[in-house]
């Protein structure tokens, strides 16, 4: 039997909206990551703008506070000319009891062009690209545990920059897998574009055996999982899973899993350390690895706002 | 008194396993005589009402052992005058409706109130079953000989997993005591927690997911309990494959037991949830391929006892919103037959031991449960209660949640094609439902 049509391609299977990466094909990564590719000269100008989205409106719907992925958007959009209005939803209208749909249909006659959501419900994004107007382009930029697709495609972005070739490597993603939504986008976006070897590192309660399920190899212990890396995506622990039944302590945790030099000499010697951010140091993460040669954590930001220009333009492009 | 003829039909009565053409000739409420169409007991009937079943099946009306209907508390959703309807539109004549209605149906009031609303609405008949605990809380028992009077046929904790096994201890000795059944879903109240079955699909779409983990220990704790208590027990919406197993084990040792599935895990699993389509949020979550078939296999050989629609009604907005948030459950009661007998012809039973899973085995667990008489006169004996269903069983039609009588319009079977139209429903002899024509 097949299944309902991925939502976020129109008829000529052209990106309408960017939901998750499960399901893109390889060649409208690649042309993302290209795409990103000329924006990047972009920000570097004394005159950061291009006229791509003059005249258009975009919405960054946050019903999660999120200082920073909101700022990463919010520049992408103005370095393509278009009017933000960020709304901070978390604090307002839903607060007192309206519905998801009623604000989504308030602003889409505001004459909206496209929504940026970030929600805490994994597939919110996926109700609103249903129900909001056809014209109307929606950005996934974190939905519950399950896809944040923009961080995704800007690790990839980072990878192929420092690494060229996808289809040798072997890449590390360590921490709390199960509740991470850029492990997800991660896990699928390298599938997609050929790595070989996905490794989830992390004790069993936050990378539990089912994960293989993504086609990557579960690993429980650090120095296997760091092994020949050549690259190494390490998570944020989220302070409520710092205690409790997931963990005993953040001191036991950084003992076990968490990045310093000694562990990062057991990856290949030109191997990158990645984070999302934000970083707690000591916590997942050494902060003389966070600053050290390795580490391409600042360069991904700057690689964020390009990958977001891209994604923006191009579905912007497209028509339903 | 309606005396009522129904001639041209094929009789089905899956407690006997018949299957010929015949008459029936019902004298107010109960079923006087069965025969051949050409039997002068039938062609010398004086009747009010003819029903020509020509190119129908007869049986008895169907029982469904879930479903709830509205009232009180959810009237927004489903009010009783449409749910019974929709029960008599799907062939249903009687049905069990469990204790988690607002407020919690606990009090003997609440039931004689619930009960003579019903009964005034001349549509199916309803059997409530009370709050094993005050207020579904887990906590203080429940006055169950006193529900029992008001007419509770037992007693649940409906989809409210009771966290303090001592409680649950209890509460099997108390209804052990007066020979009570309880009703249970077996669900842990820690491990349960979860909007999907765990498993690639949750995993996939970051749904938290509820382990098999759940079902099979509950069902480990419900067993013992049952072993040192001697309590009956009845278990609802068994979902998983490894829960099969343990069921079957347990009736094999003895242990008086019977247990249901629902209509969605029969047919459907996680997979169809694709792009967190709200419809398809249910309790118990939808799992994978090889515990629908399990379920499937053990509800023909008898493991399952029967199959329930678990009709919940869900207002219109509670489903736009995200897949964890929307509110879980589907309407069914309209769905159960053609549910019944697309897995009968699928699995090729019959129509006798298809519709077995709807009528006759539903109706035994409904008996027990209720106390009734061994010898009553049951299906479409001659004596027996005139509840029957009419239905077009080489029809099928296709399902539109906007035509459907119930109030409650979602269903993750919405364009689905479903075998047998019902053309009329008789409860207590009367005709409760026809099909416009």
């Amino acid at each position: 039997m097949f299944g309902p049509r991925n939502p976020q391609l129109n008829g000529n299977d052209e990106l309408i909206h960017l939901l998750s990466i499960e399901g893109l094909p390889q060649a409208t990564l690649q042309h993302i990551l290209d795409t990103a590719g000329t924006f990047l000269s972009v920000s570097e100008r004394d005159v950061k703008k291009v006229p791509l989205l003059r005249g258009k409106s975009v919405f960054n719907l946050f019903f999660e506070n999120s200082t920073r992925t909101r700022t990463t958007f919010e520049i992408a959009a103005k370095r393509l000319s278009a009017d933000v209005i960020n709304l901070d939803i978390a604090r307002s209208s839903t607060a007192k009891g309206e519905s998801l749909l009623d604000t989504i249909a308030n602003l889409s006659a505001m004459h909206a062009d496209m929504f940026v959501v970030r929600h805490s419900e994994s597939g919110a994004p996926y109700l609103i690209a249903q129900h909001c107007a056809p014209h109307v382009h929606v950005v996934n930029a974190g939905d519950g545990r399950h896809s944040h697709p923009t961080q995704g495609l800007l690790d990839m972005y980072t990878i192929r920059h420092y690494k060229q070739d996808f289809t040798q490597l072997t890449v590390a993603i360590v921490g709390d897998i199960v509740h991470s939504r850029v492990a997800r986008s991660d896990i699928h976006a390298l599938t997609t574009l050929g790595v070989p070897e996905i490794r989830a590192v992390g004790p069993k309660t936050l990378v539990p055996g089912d994960l293989r399920e993504m086609g990557v190899r579960v690993c429980h212990d650090m120095a296997e999982g760091m092994r020949g890396a050549d690259v190494i995506i390490m998570l944020r622990l989220q302070n409520e899973r710092m205690s409790g039944a997931m963990l005993p302590s953040a001191g036991e945790y950084f003992k076990t899993f968490g990045l310093d030099a000694a562990k990062l000499a057991l990856a290949k010697a030109d191997a990158i350390v990645m984070h999302p951010g934000p970083i707690n140091r000591g916590v997942e993460i050494d902060s003389a690895v966070v600053d050290g040669s390795q580490s391409v954590i600042l360069p991904q930001v700057t690689f964020g706002i390009a990958v977001r220009m891209a994604v923006m333009s191009i579905i912007a492009g497209n028509s339903p | 008194m309606t005396r009522t003829l129904i001639t041209n039909a094929r009789l089905v009565d899956p407690a006997s396993g018949r299957d010929d053409a015949g008459a029936i000739a019902i004298d107010g409420d109960t079923i006087a005589i069965v025969a051949r169409g050409d039997d002068p007991r039938i062609t010398d009937f004086d009747a009010m009402l003819s029903i020509d079943a020509r190119g129908a099946v007869v049986v008895p009306g169907l029982v469904d052992l879930a479903a709830r209907l509205g009232e009180p508390g959810s009237e927004h959703a489903g009010l009783l005058e449409s749910e019974l309807a929709a029960a008599v539109a799907g062939g249903v004549t009687s049905l069990v409706c469990p204790p988690d209605t607002d407020p919690v149906l606990d009090e003997p009031g609440l039931v004689t109130m619930l009960k003579y609303r019903a009964r005034s609405l001349h549509l199916a008949r309803l059997y409530p079953l009370g709050a094993l605990t005050q207020g579904l809380k887990g906590e203080a028992l429940s006055e169950m000989a006193e529900l029992r009077e008001a007419g509770c046929v037992g007693f649940s904790h409906a989809d409210v997993a009771i966290r303090d096994t001592l409680v649950l201890h209890r509460a099997l000795q108390y209804a052990a005591t007066f020979g009570y059944t309880v009703w249970l879903r077996p669900n842990d109240a820690w491990l349960g927690n979860g909007v999907a079955a765990k498993g690639p699909l949750a995993t996939r779409l970051g749904l938290s997911g509820v382990p098999v983990l759940a079902e099979t220990i509950a069902l480990a704790t419900i067993f013992e309990l049952m072993r040192d208590t001697g309590a009956r027990v009845h278990l609802c919406r068994l979902s998983s494959a490894a829960g099969v197993e343990l069921v079957r084990a347990a009736k094999a040792e003895g242990l008086p037991l019977t247990c249901d599935a629902s209509i969605h895990q029969l047919h459907l699993i996680d997979v169809d949830i694709g792009y967190f389509d709200a419809a398809m949020r249910l309790v118990p979550p939808l799992r994978q391929q090889r515990d629908r078939d399990a379920i499937r296999a053990a509800l023909a050989d008898g493991t399952i006892d029967a199959l329930v629609s678990d009709h919940t009604p869900v207002m219109e907005d509670a489903k736009h919103l995200p897949f964890a948030e929307a509110e879980p459950g589907a309407t069914g009661l309209e769905l159960l037959l053609g549910a019944a007998l697309k897995w009968g012809q699928a699995s090729r039973l019959g129509l006798a031991r298809t519709l077995a899973a709807v009528t006759s085995r539903p109706a035994a667990v409904l008996a027990r449960s209720r106390g009734a008489a061994e010898s009553a006169k049951r299906g479409l004996d001659e004596g027996a209660p005139a509840d029957l269903c009419v239905f077009a069983a080489d029809e099928s039609w296709t399902v539109d949640g906007a035509t459907l009588a119930s109030r409650s319009r979602h269903t993750p079977f919405a364009r689905h094609e479903m075998p047998g139209r019902v053309r009329c429903t008789l409860v207590a002899g009367e005709l409760a439902y026809e099909a416009a024509r």
